[in-house]
């Protein structure tokens, strides 16, 4: 119990203060409900555009706008930049007070990272469950709403599929922060995982949408666990065994990535130097 | 064994370089070179329990760079250190869990939160006993005078109030051990005052080991019993300050305010440093001429209104010592 004490508090220290930025999460809000309706209406005017090819799609509309405001419901999970906070104290040096505790540098970063994730993700959440779960089909726009899951099993493992989904987005941010702390320079890892992030997660269109010869790679590559693979259990496109496979693959994914992350954070905390008085 | 045992330490960095300007920039994109700087060539020292040592050197010099070794931050290139029988950036969660470090120049409390909840958190992050804790905490508080402190979030606080809170936040978990990175710079002086007072009772009433660099030199008269001169990597003096200034700089200074125009004197070892009417500024050496037999001679010949001798200032001591060792900052 003792040993977990300074990561439980470093967790909850970020989430508590991330917590304060209320304008920030509802700005963030806004943003999302516009993206939301723009790719609402383009995957409309595809599924209605060409109803064949709509039939011999593998997921159907209603399941595309329910992906679609999960996705953005979701946003803040999305592991395209590194902790600013991480940025930050590679910028004034403070992150050699990061140095002198005594706790694994890997795991207090970790918990950081998923402290500041979960603190944006919770009012962002709420308020679009509440603006297109709700409000949509109360105002008569049913068929444009997200909907409730596709059954009590796909509620459950879609839980236990979106709390591996954070715990491998956090895995990946701390990529970043390796990164970040190696290069000591925030910006251009951060707009190089933009694009791989906003495609391969599934965000800028449902990973099953692509080409069939792309399907199995865009599968089992990283970040289909971040997004794509809870949203498929959520709607029951991937059920029974295969909404298994997707949470072994998010399990695999993330078995992988910390390990990587905790050689080559020793790695770069081994070389690290302090530049400047 | 001493407390702290440092052998034959030396750290050198690699800096990328480029030309000046555009075409520079563009050829440190297709070929980056290199030049290796020497922080530390070789540094020996060793420190019991209780001691207080100043850690003094132009800018630059490697003090810094001693410290972050010394506190597990940095690992050097070759060299040996022992702290209370471990190796710091061998042994880094063990060591880092006995010392306290503060660095003057950076901030280790939360920007964004209460001074009580970075406290608190690092409570948590130490896993210090809650009873203890409390303990601890409201003593620091009392001895800092952070009472009224600690409900403000960081980024509120003057720079001495920050800097209190800071050293406070160091000690929480009863470090053996405190190292203070110019732990004064920027503060005004009834701040200097309080730090150096808290550093002071620190040291001789809960024997706590303390090293601190300053570039203060009245942080090191008012503290250290002990002072090491680092310069290019090297150290280059380690005696109580007394000492030092006895070899660098013994000479003694006589202002004189005489009843009339001030006189010529011809004293053996006495030179006259500056004449302004009826003041005369003498410089002598104590170990040649004696202030009082100085002063006899010049009272016995000269009717004399006013007389006193002063030290050389601190500042001055350790200039010309830097200079004699051409430590200066290239």
């Amino acid at each position: 119990m003792d040993a977990l004490r300074p990561y439980a508090a470093a967790f909850s220290s970020r989430f508590l203060l991330m917590m304060q930025y209320r304008a920030a999460a509802l700005a963030g809000f806004f943003t999302q409900c516009w993206f939301g309706a723009v790719h609402v209406m383009v995957l409309a005017a595809f599924y209605l555009g060409a109803p064949e090819a709509a039939a011999a799609s593998p997921i159907s509309l209603s399941q595309a706008v329910t992906y679609t405001w999960l996705a953005q419901g979701l946003l803040a999970v999305m592991p395209w930049v590194g902790d600013p906070e991480i940025a930050d104290g590679v910028r004034t040096g403070a992150i050699s007070y990061d140095r002198l505790r005594p706790v694994d540098p890997y795991a207090l970063w970790y918990v950081r990272a998923a402290g500041w994730m979960t603190a944006r993700l919770a009012p962002r959440v709420a308020l679009m469950i509440l603006a297109a779960g709700i409000v949509l089909p109360l105002i008569g726009q049913g068929q444009w709403a997200w909907r409730p899951p596709a059954s009590l099993s796909a509620a459950l493992l879609f839980a236990l599929s979106e709390a591996l989904a954070i715990a491998l987005a956090c895995a990946i941010i701390m990529l970043i922060n390796i990164v970040v702390v190696a290069t000591l320079n925030a910006r251009g890892v951060n707009i190089l995982m933009q694009p791989l992030v906003i495609v391969f997660t599934g965000n800028l269109l449902p990973l099953a949408l692509y080409p069939d010869n792309l399907r199995t790679f865009l599968f089992v590559q990283p970040f289909a666990g971040t997004l794509d693979i809870p949203n498929r259990i959520y709607f029951g496109a991937l059920a029974g065994q295969m909404a298994w496979v997707g949470i072994g693959l998010q399990l695999f994914w993330i078995t992988t990535l910390v390990t990587l992350g905790r050689w080559w954070l020793g790695r770069v905390m081994a070389r690290l130097e302090v530049q400047g008085g | 064994m001493p407390q702290i045992l440092v052998q034959d330490l030396a750290k050198t960095y690699r800096v990328a370089e480029r030309a000046p300007g555009m075409l520079g920039a563009v050829r440190g994109l297709v070929r980056r070179r290199w030049r290796t700087v020497e922080a530390l060539k070789n540094v020996s020292f060793s420190l019991e329990r209780g001691e207080l040592l100043g850690f003094i050197g132009p800018n630059g010099a490697g003090k810094s760079t001693t410290i972050k070794i010394l506190s597990g931050i940095l690992r050097p290139d070759s060299g040996r250190v022992e702290i209370e029988g471990l190796v710091p950036y061998a042994d880094r969660i063990k060591h880092v869990a006995r010392i306290g470090v503060v660095f003057g120049q950076r901030t280790q409390l939360w920007w964004d939160l209460p001074v009580i909840d970075g406290f608190d958190l690092l409570r948590d992050i130490y896993r210090v006993d809650p009873q203890r804790y409390k303990a601890t905490r409201d003593e620091l508080v009392a001895m800092l005078r952070l009472e009224k402190l600690l409900d403000q979030p960081v980024r509120q606080l003057s720079l001495g109030q920050r800097m209190r809170a800071e050293i406070g936040a160091a000690l929480l978990h009863e470090p053996s051990i405190l190292f203070l990175d110019e732990p004064t710079i920027g503060l005004d002086a009834p701040s200097k005052l309080a730090v150096r007072e808290f550093v002071k009772k620190l040291n001789q009433e809960h024997g706590v080991t303390v090293l601190l660099t300053t570039h203060d030199m009245h942080d090191i008269e008012a503290l250290a019993q002990r002072v090491i001169v680092i310069g290019h990597g090297r150290v280059l003096a380690d005696s109580p300050f007394e000492a030092l200034r006895a070899d660098v700089l013994a000479e003694r200074r006589l202002f004189v305010d005489f009843a009339q125009d001030a006189p010529a004197l011809d004293l053996p070892g006495v030179e006259v440093r500056n004449r302004d009417g009826r003041s005369l500024e003498l410089a002598f050496d104590p170990r040649i001429t004696s202030a009082p037999a100085l002063i006899a001679a010049i009272t016995a010949r000269h009717a004399v209104e006013d007389i006193h001798v002063e030290q050389p200032a601190i500042e001055e001591v350790i200039a010309r010592f830097y200079d004699l060792h051409g430590a200066n900052e290239a």
